[in-house]
């Protein structure tokens, strides 16, 4: 949409060891992959979506999953020089890999490093031993901190993921997990709260009342608020709803999301969003990844779906994900919306012709969305 | 025209469930009225409403010709009367019209309220009655018990009852010969001027207005020229046929016989149920007795979820109406609630099917209000005002007193229920008038206020016997008490739709339900909001519905734009669902969910 909100490549590796009971991403387990079929079919694919994109500058490329630090690093340094070549990189070009903390993906850090990746960011999703059996997890704590240790040695820049308002999990003990967190952390922390989604093994027991302990809505949002002053005041400030950095390490590849930059996306399942003679064009890839990489192999296209998306639903998305931001959206954008009420109760405010949730807002984002777009 | 003494008249008084409509679909098949193939399970119940409640609304009637043991062949015409206390009135024209009742009662179960109620009514009009006992083939029958049953309660000889099963078409036969040989044949005189009774009229979509009459006196034909001594409107006589149930045109009907004409009349309204039909030139001296016209009972207002669809709640009304004299309707517009209207009808059964059909066969999802009474506002200037919506109550310091209408209430019920019946119309302001026992079953008699019963005492009542009560209900009259209105103020907003009368006993404890009601309906908003019932400017009750602190999406990249985007056109169409109030949204189905006590 707006062309100083970057262009990005997302790239879906579909694979996990593991399902993770809370985990609703399209990942799949599978006993055996044919990582030369699967490269060849990423570099169709980019050469598909480059035609499509045209030329671009490219400001990021993120490798999610799944579990890509099960990629070879072989096929991930392929899909970066092929990218480069494609697009004009640019001098700050973000390279993402999002990883899991086990001793074996920790040992290929310098392979990826090597082939191009500046940045990763590490599921380590808890700091007690316990909490990581229950969300799953095949990793202990002491291996993820030993992981987090190879990585912050080997990339630029490190960030890795918490969820918190787990089952049995008090204010305190989150207080005293979060200090540590931040204790290590370098620049970037994503904090998220659990979220039990219809389709989970966690949904599942959920629904037959076999998941006790987990917050009420009242602790949830103390928890929530909690985070958020903890955060800032150990200068981690939030810049997103989740997503906490220090000023200036901000991800660059999720900004291009929020901001409703334009991205193009390979890989099972993956979501695109370009902007083509003043169109908002959502690109979609069939997410089974057996058919995605028949039809790319047969059709040379990945995508199952590619829809022009209406004004009317580009300005919806552009709210609803710009409001995510801690900086907010234009306020031009919010025209003729029901904003005036929302800002009298305190719960979005203008600042230098910008409208953004306060501190009351941001955990209500969902009703203030309700409020101004439904 | 058949001969007087060839024709046998009849109705069929059952309970719901009892197989009145089985034995209507086994009399109509076994004297091949309608060919096997071409047989629709309980043929006789047409609307959908009335298949899935299991009741009959508007009259049917069949015309059956039998051959019996004597050699010769019998008319006989079976009118399947409405099965509800809603509709005691047409009930009571329908039973006019024939001269003999089959009274069905199930051979487990026994006999209930509701037949009692009919059985009076057969009795009133002096029909000879067949009692049929019902489902002898079931383990759970007990012939001798419900045979003395009928005796003792209703006080009719059962020893020669015919026992049947109309599902499995045991004692089918036994019935027909009944029908023909316990049965008596009309009486007319068909020289006499035409004088003719109006049993039932519908909408067709092809004919249009179609009318029922039984012809009492002389005869009626094809181009007569008729007169409705009642609305004193005359018209030609299109069309004149006999139901078998498909139409069968007929040159002229005779004494005793019941059919169905057309005449371009254009709308139900302007026919009367129970009004006499004779001949313009040539007129009958006097009209039948026992005339009365539609007189709803209880009100409502109507309103379309989304005010858009008022214009296609109009139309739907009004269609509705043409085909329903006893629906009455104006507009209504509510401070809240926009445009609608306050509708009249003859019940709670008869509001929810028309509410049905108009959300089911018109596709508008409505805002029911709370259902109102008349009430007899005496103010201290001497006039009086008859209020049928609360929102409409005079300012108390005016009023001198207050009456509503009261009912007599006949439930019966297995003793082990006893207890709790007792209990419901003691809460409910009820007088008890009468307990008897007969058998294992009792059968109370309460004078109740109609204002208690009409939102959910029959639910109530079915939910505290499991069931087993059966409950019908005559209106007595009006009586003076300590009424009063009560509000309902959500975020310090008075919604009218809410306001009801009162009894200012009941009004603490109706209000606190109702508040904590709301508390539930109401989804939680971004603000605390306060719930209130109030009388004038007194606070009587109040709930708090404490703020939402949290609803907020935890991950949110990329990948989910298209699956929120779509989340939030969702709720924009669930929005079209809600009715704001100043600041806050409440739901469709809180109207009317407010409404119901648990006690």
């Amino acid at each position: 949409m707006a062309d100083n909100a970057g262009f990005g490549l997302y790239v879906h590796w579909p694979f996990c060891q593991a399902k993770c009971p809370y985990c609703d991403f399209n990942s799949h387990v599978v006993s055996s992959i044919d990582q030369t079929r699967w490269k060849s079919a990423y570099l169709t694919e980019l050469a598909r979506v480059r035609d499509e994109s045209g030329s671009r500058v490219l400001n990021s490329i993120f490798f999610g999953g799944g579990t890509p630090s099960l990629m070879s690093a072989d096929t991930v340094a392929d899909i970066i020089s092929t990218a480069r070549g494609l697009w004009t990189p640019a001098n700050d070009m973000e390279i993402t890999l999002e990883a899991n903390p086990t001793s074996v993906e920790a040992g290929r850090f310098r392979a990826y490093s090597e082939g191009g990746v500046n940045r990763v960011s590490i599921g380590i999703q808890s700091l007690r031993e316990a909490d990581l059996k229950a969300l799953g997890r095949l990793h202990t704590v002491k291996e993820a901190r030993d992981a987090f240790e190879i990585a912050r040695n080997t990339f630029p820049r490190v960030s890795f993921d918490l969820i918190y308002a787990r089952q049995n999990q008090t204010l305190d003990d989150w207080k005293a997990e979060l200090s540590e967190a931040l204790n290590m952390a370098v620049d970037h922390l994503s904090l998220y709260q659990l979220t039990v989604e219809p389709g989970t093994a966690f949904g599942d027991r959920h629904a037959v009342n076999r998941l006790p302990g987990l917050p009420t809505d009242d602790l949830s949002a103390d928890m929530f608020s909690l985070t958020h002053d903890i955060t800032e005041d150990f200068g981690l400030p939030a810049y997103e709803i989740s997503n906490h950095a220090k000023p200036g390490a901000a991800s660059i590849h999720n900004l291009i999301y929020w901001r409703s930059g334009d991205w193009v996306s390979i890989g099972p399942g993956a979501h695109g969003r370009l902007t083509l003679d003043g169109k908002r064009i959502e690109t979609t890839c069939f997410s089974a990844p057996g058919q995605w990489l028949s039809s790319v192999e047969k059709t040379a296209s990945g995508y199952e779906d590619r829809q022009t998306i209406s004004p009317e639903g580009a300005r919806t998305e552009a709210i609803m994900m710009g409001l995510r931001l801690t900086e907010g959206v234009p306020a031009e954008m919010l025209t003729g919306t029901r904003v005036e009420h929302l800002i009298n109760d305190n719960l979005l405010e203008i600042r230098s012709e910008r409208i953004r949730t306060t501190p009351k807002g941001r955990p209500l984002l969902n009703a203030i969305l309700r409020e101004l777009l439904a | 025209m058949t001969d007087l003494t060839h024709i046998r008249n009849f109705s069929i008084v059952a309970h719901i469930d009892h197989g009145k409509s089985t034995l209507a679909d086994r009399l109509i098949q076994s004297t091949g009225t309608v060919k096997d193939r071409d047989m629709q399970a309980q043929l006789l119940d047409s609307m959908d409403i009335e298949r899935e409640r299991g009741i009959t609304i508007k009259a049917n009637t069949v015309r059956i010709e039998y051959p019996a043991k004597d050699g010769e062949t019998y008319i006989l015409n079976l009118i399947d009367t409405p099965g509800h206390v809603d509709f005691a009135y047409e009930v009571s024209r329908s039973m006019q019209a024939v001269e003999g009742s089959l009274l069905v009662v199930d051979a487990s179960q026994g006999v209930e309220a509701q037949t009692l109620a009919n059985v009076y009514q057969a009795i009133d009009a002096d029909h000879e009655i067949v009692p049929v006992l019902n489902k002898i083939d079931l383990p759970a029958a007990d012939v001798d018990r419900v045979a003395e049953q009928i005796e003792d309660v209703i006080g009719i000889d059962a020893t020669d009852a015919v026992q049947i099963s109309a599902k499995t078409g045991i004692g089918i036969p036994d019935v027909l010969e009944a029908i023909v040989t316990r049965l008596p044949s009309p009486k007319g005189d068909i020289t006499a001027p035409l004088k003719a009774m109006l049993v039932d009229s519908w909408y067709d979509a092809y004919l249009g207005v179609v009318v029922m009459i039984r012809v009492i006196d002389g005869t009626i034909k094809k181009g007569d020229q008729i007169l409705m001594m009642q609305t004193n409107a005359k018209y030609k006589i299109d069309k004149l046929a006999v139901l078998k149930p498909q139409m069968v045109d007929i040159p002229e009907l005779g004494p005793g016989e019941i059919g169905i004409l057309t005449a371009s009349i254009k709308q139900v309204r302007d026919t009367r149920v129970g009004d006499t039909i004779t001949h313009e030139r040539k007129q009958t001296a006097q009209a039948l007795p026992g005339f009365k016209p539609a007189q709803p009972v209880v009100f409502c207002g109507l309103f379309p979820v989304d005010n858009a669809q008022f214009e296609d709640l109009r139309e739907a009304i009004d269609k509705l109406a043409l085909n329903d004299a006893s629906f009455s309707f104006e507009m209504e517009t509510s401070a809240a609630l926009g445009f609608g209207f306050r509708c009249g009808f003859l019940g709670l059964l008869h509001l929810e099917v028309i509410r049905d059909r108009i959300e089911r066969e018109y596709d508008i999802d409505l805002i029911t209000t709370a259902p109102s009474v008349i009430y007899n506002v005496y103010m201290r200037d001497g006039s009086t005002l008859e209020l049928h919506n609360p929102a409409d109550m005079p300012d108390m310091t005016h009023v001198d007193h207050i009456e509503e209408p009261r009912i007599k209430a006949t439930i019966l019920v297995p003793d082990e229920y006893l207890g709790d019946v007792l209990k419901l119309c003691q809460d409910r302001r009820g007088i008890q008038v009468d307990l008897t026992y007969a058998g294992s079953r009792a059968m109370a008699v309460y004078d109740l206020p109609l204002n208690e019963v009409v939102f959910d005492f029959y639910d109530r009542l079915k939910s505290v016997t499991k069931g087993y009560a059966s409950f019908d209900y005559q209106m007595t009259g009006y009586r003076e008490d300590f009424l009063v209105k009560m509000q309902i103020l959500v975020n310090d907003e008075p919604v009218d739709a809410l306001s009801m009368m009162v009894h200012r006993d009941r009004a603490d404890m109706r209000g606190r339900a109702m508040c904590e009601k709301l508390k539930d309906l109401i989804p939680r908003h971004m603000f605390k909001i306060p719930i209130q019932a109030a009388i004038g400017g007194r606070v009587i009750a109040r709930e708090t519905l404490s703020a939402l602190r949290k609803d907020v999406t935890a991950k949110c990249y990329g990948g989910d734009a298209s699956r929120k985007r779509k989340l939030l056109d969702k709720q924009k169409a669930g929005k079209k669902k809600m009715r704001q109030f100043g600041k806050v949204e409440i739901p469709q189905e809180a109207f009317i969910n407010a409404l119901k006590m648990d006690g």
